[in-house]
């Protein structure tokens, strides 16, 4: 990904400033249409989503009391990951934006929820609706973007170590609330620091996460195992709650991935956004900073509606079940503007955002510039740049930058 | 009985309730970390909302029309309601368009056989809750209570003699308190006249009931319908009610009426009961201000909307009550900033370094923004 302002192509240079205005003011309808007419159907959807999934964990869990059979093991732990799922997803994160405060039940609201998840929803509240909702894509500010542990940017110098990043991502995809636990603490600046400068909100913050993660691990690791013990299921429920987990946490991963890193979003860079970036503005860097995920109800629900990330962005807290009405509308507004609504099926758009990892954990160009005949040079060609010293690497590196920029345009000559 | 042997079985038992007590709370914690993030209570409310140790829930029983715009709500309470008095309200919670709402409503029977409670309720020109009341609940739904409360209740022993005046729905307090009386074994000695107020007949709640109270000779029933009789005129009250001085007094009504009673019985210096469904506003209002909370959300509010109204309407979770200034159950600090009292007009000031370091406390639903303000909430 290149930021926006550096690409050959700005694809929003087209619009005036009256035009961002104008879509702002667009938006600013849709969203009014959905306010005045929120109502008993849409508490009755929340309610019933919740019910659902509590009957879904309970069920679940009573059937992993047997979970030494077989039958029992595969059933529970396809029920409890999809009942962990649809916590973290469509309820959790979607009631900690917010978007069911206006029903003003003081069992349902963004001030007192907690999920089925490692981070403290306090926690969760500032890195996400805070940091993330605010500064979506802003190379460096958004740590979404992965910004902090993956080169996601061809305007991140490469070095050796990205190589790992497909891997690295993989493991992070597995234990994803764990990794988000530490990125809500901000874990990697904070440690770094001598511990007597740490400062107070982190050990606050620490604390409360580490009693989160024990009382979860408590329950799925210990308690549930235990009372599994009478049909002599300790293991398998121990292994159903370990593999329910590790479902949640790749499932939710892909769905965040597909969210900002496909092809075809734009990242932006700070010094390009404006100091009082206008509402106008701010709506834009949203339409253009997320992807859609096209596919059935059901798959909606599982993505908690993340799959109208592009609707979900510009409405953080409009209530989700309500996504689907305005996505044709909002896609509307792309078409009149002339801009790029990013929708896929979830395969290839998980597949877009894993191959820029991938592309993005090699070289600038080694990708474009390899094809099955000459993979052995180029493999040489990579571990010379791997092991060569800084100064030759960056000669190197501009040399296969500029190689596969000419190959380029040689293929678009022909 | 010696004291050892009085003490010892005592000991034994406290003994016993201490390790019972033990058992519940580790059998508790343990449900609970079984649960989490949820409590067991969550789990357990999702099959049994009335049980008791939960937050305090009714089940609506039955729902029967009284007049065209009133009906009574007859609800099963959870098990932890803790029984009222005649004349007492209780404040209901309910959802109207998927939005939660509550309301104060008198009791409208005494302590009943069979344990459950019941509100009148009449539809009020825009009273949303109330048009959803009457016409939009079932038998089966859930709502939610605040244990009763209120101090319009008869004094035990009974008085003698009572003047009971209602007007419109002030008639729920005061028919609670009839037939608490009327549905004693032994039938009360009291001398009662009720004067009760209506625009017109049909619109008149209980009159078949009261009208059959009079003619058992249970009470002095005076009806007053004012499309028959003219607006009630306080002048002729006591050749309405000729010992109307030997009475013990209790009203409820609209404002207007109260006001006037009261005035009526100070100037003779008498004493008089009253039950408000309203608090009486001032009509002018202030000049609003930002109201700022801790969690860093900002409201803004008129000088003429209550915070707590403010506040709800912009998704706030706020502590509530009566919603009138009585019951002091929407009371949160203000760490700076000032509010005017919506029913006097008296502005409230906090001042930090001046003022209580724990903020000064404020009726959030009868006070108004006066100029920028933060609560501690």
């Amino acid at each position: 990904m290149t930021a926006i302002t550096k690409k050959a192509e700005n694809p929003i240079a087209h619009l005036s400033p009256e035009d961002i205005e104008e879509i702002g003011k667009r938006l600013d309808a849709i969203r009014q249409e959905v306010i005045d007419s929120r109502g008993e159907s849409d508490a009755a959807y929340i309610r019933r989503m919740i019910k659902t999934q509590r009957y879904l964990e309970l069920g679940s869990r009573a059937v992993l009391l047997g979970s030494v059979f077989p039958p029992a093991f595969v059933a529970g732990t396809i029920g409890l990951s999809i009942s962990k799922i649809l916590d973290n997803m469509e309820i959790g994160h979607n009631i900690l934006h917010g978007q069911w405060d206006w029903m003003r039940d003081p069992k349902i609201h963004s001030s007192v929820w907690e999920w089925d998840n490692a981070t403290p929803s306090e926690a969760w509240k500032h890195s996400h609706n805070q940091i993330h909702h605010t500064y979506t894509n802003i190379l460096g500010k958004d740590n979404d973007l992965g910004y902090g542990i993956m080169r996601v940017d061809e305007g991140q110098r490469w070095a050796p170590a990205h190589l790992g990043q497909p891997l690295w991502n993989f493991i992070n995809a597995c234990f994803f609330e764990y990794g988000i636990a530490a990125y809500d603490l901000d874990l990697g600046r904070h440690l770094q620091m001598p511990k007597e400068r740490r400062p107070e909100s982190f050990k606050k913050g620490l604390s409360a996460t580490l009693q989160k993660i024990r009382k979860q691990a408590t329950k799925d690791y210990v308690v549930h195992p235990l009372l599994s013990v009478p049909t002599g299921s300790f293991v398998s429920t121990l292994a159903a709650n370990f593999i329910a987990n590790i479902v949640r946490n790749l499932w939710s991963h892909s769905v965040i991935m597909c969210g900002h890193f496909p092809e075809g979003v734009e990242t932006f860079e700070k010094a390009a956004i404006p100091d009082k970036e206008t509402r106008g503005e701010w709506y834009l860097r949203q339409m253009l900073g997320s992807a859609n995920i096209s596919g059935s109800k059901a798959m909606h629900v599982m993505t908690g509606n993340l799959s109208h990330q592009i609707e979900h962005h510009l409405f953080p807290d409009l209530p989700s079940n309500r996504y689907a009405e305005v996505a044709p509308k909002v896609r509307a507004l792309f078409d009149e503007y002339d801009l790029t609504y990013c929708s896929r099926p979830l395969v290839p758009q998980v597949y877009s955002a894993w191959h820029k990892v991938v592309r993005l954990s090699l070289p600038n160009g080694w990708l474009a510039t390899t094809n099955a005949k000459n993979l052995p040079q180029q493999l040489v060609a990579l571990y010379k740049i791997t092991t060569a010293d800084k100064r030759k690497r960056r000669v190197m590196l501009k040399l296969l930058e500029r190689k596969a920029k000419q190959e380029q345009e040689y293929v678009a000559a022909a | 009985m010696s004291s050892s042997s009085l003490s010892t079985p005592f000991l034994v038992r406290s003994a016993q309730r201490g390790r019972r007590d033990g058992l519940r709370r580790r059998l508790r914690a343990m449900a609970d970390a079984a649960v989490t993030p949820l409590s067991i209570d969550d789990v357990l409310d999702q099959f049994h909302p009335l049980r008791a140790g939960t937050e305090l829930r009714g089940r609506i029983v039955a729902v029967e029309p009284e007049t065209s715009d009133a009906a009574t709500i007859v609800i099963k309470p959870g098990r932890d309601w803790n029984g009222h008095e005649p004349g007492q309200y209780v404040q209901v919670g309910v959802d109207v368009d998927g939005v939660r709402l509550w309301r104060c409503y008198s009791l409208t029977h005494g302590p009943r056989p069979d344990g459950h409670i019941s509100i009148t309720v009449k539809a009020i020109p825009g009273g949303v809750v109330s048009h959803h009341l009457v016409r939009k609940v079932r038998a089966g739904e859930l709502v939610h209570l605040q244990q009763p409360a209120g101090d319009f209740v008869l004094p035990m022993p009974i008085p003698q003699q009572l003047l009971l005046v209602t007007a419109g729905s002030g008639i729920t307090p005061v028919i609670g308190m009839l037939r608490n009386l009327f549905s004693k074994a032994v039938a009360p000695t009291t001398d009662i006249t009720l004067v009760h107020v209506n625009q017109a007949e049909p619109h008149s709640i209980f009159k078949d009931e009261l009208r059959a109270h009079a003619a058992a000779g249970r009470i002095r029933l005076v009806e007053h319908f004012d499309d028959r009789d003219g607006l009630l005129d306080l002048a002729r009250l006591e050749s309405l009610v000729p010992d109307i001085g030997a009475r013990t007094a209790y009203a409820c009504g609209p404002s207007g009426l109260l006001d006037a009673l009261e005035q009526w019985y100070d100037e003779r210096g008498l004493a008089l009961s009253t039950e408000r469904f309203r608090p009486a506003l001032l009509t002018e209002a202030g000049e609003g201000g930002s109201v700022a909370f801790a969690d860093g959300t900002v409201v803004e509010a008129d000088g003429a909307t209550p915070i707590l109204d403010a506040a709800e309407e912009a998704g706030v979770l706020m502590p509530s009550g009566c919603r009138m200034g009585i019951c002091m159950g929407c009371v949160l600090p203000m760490k700076e900033g000032a509010v005017r009292d919506l029913r006097t007009g008296e502005t409230t000031v906090a001042v930090p370094g001046e003022t209580d370091p724990g903020g000064v406390k404020i009726q959030t639903c009868i006070s108004a923004a006066a100029g920028d303000c933060h609560l501690d909430h």
